[in-house]
């Protein structure tokens, strides 16, 4: 027994949440645990309550008006293998496949990884990269937050102290969707040195109409690479020729300059993304391998 | 304040006063006396403390029993016995996958839910399974050798 003394309260309903959230200046959040619990039993965290939400009916997958909206308590192993998140969202079930061990992706939750916020974690790049939006409900209502404006710094969203994070939303794939989700670790499920996420959508003749990137490990948030993969001609490219790649790795590469571990690596990680989500999209396939790079 | 929670281990209906900070690694070996799951770093590190909840992996120490209302607990106790192996128990004698078998019971949980989804895993998605259980007798290749076994894949040249 690790953690230091606190109060427990679980929730059924998401009013008796958000109230007892309120009800403490030091209260927390439980979901899955898996980033909170080891920094309890480390006694970096030391919450006076632990607000249980893992009764409450968020463990959802919906798809309506071109959008996949999931439920917070939607666990990583799901997102892994729902047939629905593999088809409408390829990318995050690409980046959940990714994340730590089994043990952890059976019980780590969505909202708990976005809510987190550490800057190695895939789900909150994937979400940056499908320009996605965060639901967020608190006793004043419901807001909803670009993923692109949620995460402020290490640890740390624009998310109130007493308000939850119910659910995520990301637009549907398109037919001519292709996803990516390359990172390098040292080892199978250790935290990434760096990943990019790349998505892009091609239109009937083969060009690229859309695209969102962004990577994880570097910087203190996400780092969103959409506008460095449109300045360096993505947009618009039917094609990811050699000269293509190499210029785009070396403008995601600048984003971690003065990295040493990392500058190369963002690189080589967004020219394999990109060359991946452009096979995915011709192919039509755009299901993920999750593998690493 | 200690709190009540009605669950299952091992087949059994079990009814507990808990802290809140006990984990259930806490609850299953000190009031079950179910010393298969072992405590090692006990932050989500090692894996050695894997039980099955409703059927899932999962790492017991990062889990309060307090959380556990209503679930079914797994330990490695739940499975076979010395007369007659489960047949990962089975596989992993037969391999040699065990040395001083501190992770043992983990690692055999841990590829016990992994073939239940994934009967017919390959050896690079079964050692990936099996990366968030740490051996330290460094005995992967038997260990990975049993769980191919199981999978239908020739065993690796170890």
């Amino acid at each position: 027994m690790k953690p230091a003394p606190f109060e427990y309260v679980r929730a059924t309903q998401l009013g008796d949440a958000l109230a007892a959230l309120a009800s403490d200046d030091d209260a927390k959040v439980i979901a899955g645990g898996q980033s909170l619990v080891p920094l309890m039993a480390l006694r970096l965290a030391r919450p006076a309550l632990l607000v249980d939400v893992n009764d409450l009916p968020l463990d959802t997958v919906e798809v309506a008006n071109n959008e996949v909206r999931l439920g917070s308590l939607v666990r990583h192993v799901r997102l892994e293998r729902d047939a629905v998140v593999v088809r409408a969202a390829p990318l995050l079930a690409e980046a959940a496949a990714l994340i730590g061990y089994p043990a952890i992706r059976n019980r780590g939750t969505l909202g708990g990884s976005v809510a987190h916020a550490d800057p190695a974690a895939e789900l909150p790049a994937a979400l940056v990269a499908l320009d996605g939006v965060v639901l967020a409900e608190g006793r004043e209502g419901t807001r909803r937050i670009s993923a692109r404006d949620f995460f402020e710094g290490f640890l740390t969203t624009v998310l109130a102290p007493d308000e939850l994070v119910v659910g995520v939303q990301v637009p549907v794939a398109a037919e001519r969707h292709g996803a990516s989700f390359r990172e390098w670790a040292p080892r199978a499920g250790d935290f990434a040195v760096a990943g990019v996420a790349v998505v892009i959508e091609l239109d009937a003749g083969g060009v690229c109409v859309s695209l969102g990137a962004a990577a994880c490990g570097v910087g203190s948030t996400p780092v969103d690479l959409h506008e460095v993969l449109t300045d360096a001609g993505v947009l618009g490219a039917s094609d990811v020729g050699d000269s293509l790649l190499r210029s785009t790795a070396q403008a995601a590469a600048r984003t971690a300059r003065g990295d040493d571990d990392r500058e190369q690596l963002v690189g080589l990680l967004t020219a394999a993304a990109l060359h991946d989500a452009f096979a995915r999209a011709r192919g039509g396939d755009a299901s993920g391998t999750g593998v690493a790079a | 304040m200690k709190h009540r929670v009605k669950f299952e281990v091992n087949g059994e209906a079990a009814e507990i006063e808990a802290e809140p900070r006990e984990t259930l690694l806490d609850v299953v070996r000190e009031r079950f006396g179910l010393t298969g799951a072992h405590a090692g770093c006990e932050h989500g590190a090692c894996g050695a403390c894997t039980v099955l909840v409703d059927g899932a992996a999962v790492r017991s120490c990062l889990l309060f029993a307090v959380q556990c209302e209503g679930r079914s607990v797994q330990t490695i106790e739940a499975f076979g016995t010395p007369a007659a192996l489960h047949p990962m128990q089975e596989a992993f004698r037969t391999h040699h996958a065990l040395q001083c078998g501190f992770c043992t019971p983990a690692m055999v949980l841990t590829a016990i839910d992994m073939l239940a989804h994934s009967p017919n895993a390959t050896e690079t998605e079964i050692r990936a399974a099996l990366a968030g259980n740490l051996c330290r007798c460094t005995g992967y290749a038997g260990i990975v050798d049993a769980v191919c076994s199981l999978a239908g894949r020739e065993p690796v040249d170890s």
